[in-house]
């Protein structure tokens, strides 16, 4: 009775162990360390900060938010959603809504608490329409689900022009998060929105989910329930967009329905894309240095040259998807690319720091699925695959044992 | 009553103008299985091209083929530059470019002339009566020659020899290859097609309202978007009922005072739709191959 009893506790404690010990291998401790330092830079000379650069990381904030949501539907689960700003919209009205008129003088009394609280109810409101939309549209899929969401989008966007309740066309005031550390609020909820969202994309769901943009009818082969991983997927995806929101209406005065247009759908889809579809450090990276690009942009592009910086955008957006995806492309893009430039590099470091060579393991996760089929296997593929199956080639002591229940063609012929 | 039959006769003449651009839409959904974000921009195009003639010559019919001209030209270049060398490609990455395409266009056009809206007067038309109705000629002039451009395109498509060779192409690409179908040129015939319709549809919103901006054919674009794939998309029959039905939608949602909402209908009318028949209402359902 007592080995019954211990051995699901010491299972449980190597597994709780080993998920510590994984934590802290040496490859996460530049991550660590970054983490430890921004956190001390902004605590040291969070204070000082300028008004400008206090709201352009509160604007950056929530951009990485919306672009890993979104990152979530299109890079992982590979169907296209116009819809994000619908969501965003949806989170900051609101959420905002609650803030302010709600729960308004639990905020001036308990502001962090309050904003916590508006985070969720945001990213609660969102999810629920995430759900309520997603239910019957993933059934749908490609370009009818995309144009479903930006339908959405649109419908989200009259309506909250129209009801009075939020302001009409003129926008809805709401309570800010006063104190001027919104943008570290922001980076924990960056923090946070990358943590659930890798967690899940390398769990076992977050396999299913890429199964399913690989080849849907094959995962579907496989057993994988692909309506309800859509919908989990779309959920979260609406959820994390929501909070977004509630950051953007804390990061802003008043919330117009104006600033949630299609167009905004499409600068998150252009972050995600620039970023690489399916990473999510590509997507945080182009995320901020858009946000970025654009608010420096903005104040040196004035009036008909704005449309510059949006040229710019948009013809990289067209370079970079026909270079990564054009098939006439394939073999120049396998021989010159990032990812395979800074494995040599990182490959050479190692050498240089350990001498000697990274140790080879088959098993070692791949970044890129297609790079599974390269693995080293001890079944002679292509002894089967050249062996001659046709019925010539086969002598009589290859014949099953019972060839009466296998072949009665043959076995007719036999009688005769 | 005669404001009943002012305003369908009105719904007609905005569906028509819808159901030309959802033509452009569907027929190279139907035939390149890509949906060509960057359409409404083209109407965009169409109606700066009209302003630039127009002022240069004063005549509305060579400002008119003017634009066809453009069009088809900047269809075609576009086609050839961002679209064809992703044929083959994942449909995302197709449906990422065109939406690049289309924000290259607006962002082209907005260094050309500019970000302010200009006024191009080329409805001179005035008003008819027929009985007790009173009715803008340039309401009747749309309604009729977008009925016969549809006529015309139907005859195309069924009977000539490219119209089938189109037919063969959206239904098997592979085999239309094989039998001796030049894939390229087909496609390309049809995004020519499509962009001359989609000029035509800015000759006809032009002749509704008289102004030209960056974005005026974002909207049109995207509802006629929405009326190709209420009908059907890749159905040609479908795009011209689709585009009706919106635009009767829509003059009825205005008359009927409710203009702020006209949006939110139309795209509740489209989720509606989609949900009870998913692919559209004369769409064909595919049976998925691995």
């Amino acid at each position: 009775m007592t080995a019954t009893a211990t051995q699901p506790e010491t299972a449980k404690k190597t597994s709780w162990f080993s998920y510590v010990k994984s934590s802290f291998k040496p490859k996460n401790y530049v991550s660590y360390a970054v983490l430890a330092l921004l956190i001390a830079f902004f605590l040291i000379f969070g204070k000082s900060f300028k008004q400008t650069n206090v709201l352009m990381l509160e604007k950056i904030s929530y951009s990485v938010i919306a672009a890993l949501s979104l990152s979530l539907v299109v890079g992982f689960l590979g169907e296209l959603s116009l819809g994000q700003a619908g969501f965003m919209c949806l989170g900051a009205y609101l959420g905002g809504y609650f803030q302010t008129y709600v729960y308004g003088a639990f905020s001036q009394s308990l502001p962090l608490l309050s904003l916590l609280l508006t985070m969720l109810l945001g990213g609660f409101f969102a999810a629920l329409a995430g759900l309520i939309i997603g239910l019957p549209a993933l059934r749908l899929k490609g370009d009818y689900l995309a144009i479903v969401t930006l339908a959405f989008g649109e419908i989200v966007k009259v309506v909250f022009r129209n009801l009075k309740t939020f302001g009409a066309e003129k926008g809805m005031e709401t309570v800010r998060y006063s104190s001027s550390s919104l943008y570290i609020i922001g980076f924990f909820a960056v923090l946070f929105t990358l943590a659930v969202i890798r967690n899940f994309i390398k769990s076992k769901h977050g396999r299913a989910v890429t199964a399913i943009r690989d080849n849907e009818i094959a995962a579907r082969a496989m057993g994988v329930n692909v309506t309800y991983y859509k919908l989990v997927v779309f959920v979260l995806s609406a959820f994390f967009a929501g909070v977004a929101g509630v950051l953007f209406s804390n990061a802003n005065y008043t919330i117009k329905s104006i600033s949630f247009d299609y167009n905004y759908s499409i600068d998150i889809l252009v972050m995600v894309v620039l970023g690489g579809m399916g990473s999510l450090n590509g997507t945080m990276l182009s995320a901020a240095l858009i946000t970025f690009l654009n608010a420096k942009l903005s104040t040196v592009l004035t009036g008909d040259l704005a449309a510059l910086q949006k040229l710019v955008y948009a013809l990289v957006l067209v370079l970079i998807v026909i270079y990564n995806n054009a098939p006439k492309l394939k073999t120049f893009r396998e021989k010159y690319n990032l990812r395979r430039l800074r494995e040599k590099l990182s490959a050479a470091l190692h050498r240089l720091i350990f001498k000697k060579h990274p140790a080879e393991d088959p098993a070692a996760e791949k970044p890129d699925a297609a790079d599974w089929s390269n693995i080293p296997t001890k079944v002679p593929m292509d002894a089967i695959l050249s062996t001659d199956f046709t019925p010539d080639a086969v002598t009589d002591e290859d014949k099953p044992d019972k060839p009466e229940r296998n072949e009665p063609h043959e076995n007719a012929e036999a009688k005769q | 009553m005669s404001k009943l039959l002012e305003t369908l006769i009105g719904g007609l003449s905005q569906g028509g103008v819808y159901a030309l651009i959802a033509l452009g839409y569907t027929m190279v959904y139907g035939i390149a299985k890509m949906l060509n974000f960057a359409h409404g921009d083209i109407i965009m195009v169409g109606g700066y091209t009209i302003m630039v003639f127009f002022y240069q010559t004063g005549m509305p019919i060579v400002a008119l083929l003017a634009a066809i001209v453009v069009c088809i030209a900047v269809g075609l270049l576009t086609e050839r530059l961002a679209y064809r060398p992703l044929r083959g490609a994942s449909p995302l990455a197709v449906l990422i470019t065109a939406i690049g395409v289309s924000s290259l266009l607006q962002s082209l056009t907005q260094l050309i002339f500019g970000t302010a809206s200009s006024m191009v007067i080329v409805n001179t038309f005035g008003t008819i009566k027929i009985g007790s109705l009173v009715v803008e000629v340039s309401t009747l002039i749309t309604l009729f020659s977008a009925a016969a451009v549809m006529l015309a395109l139907t005859l195309f498509v069924n009977k000539t020899k490219t119209g089938k060779a189109m037919l063969a192409v959206s239904e098997d690409q592979g085999a239309a290859k094989l039998m001796g179908i030049g894939v390229n040129r087909v496609i390309a015939i049809t995004f020519a097609v499509g962009s001359a319709l989609a000029a035509l549809a800015g000759y006809f919103s032009l002749l509704k309202s008289p102004s030209v901006s960056i974005t005026m054919g974002s909207l049109p674009g995207i509802k006629a978007f929405t009326a190709a794939v209420i009908g059907g998309i890749g159905s040609i029959p479908g795009a011209m009922l689709g585009g009706i039905l919106l635009g009767v939608i829509e003059t009825a949602c205005n008359a009927a005072g409710l203009a702020n909402w006209t949006l939110a209908i139309e795209f509740a009318v489209l989720i509606v739709i989609l949900l009870v028949r998913p692919t559209g209402l004369l769409g064909k359902k595919r049976r998925e191959k691995v």
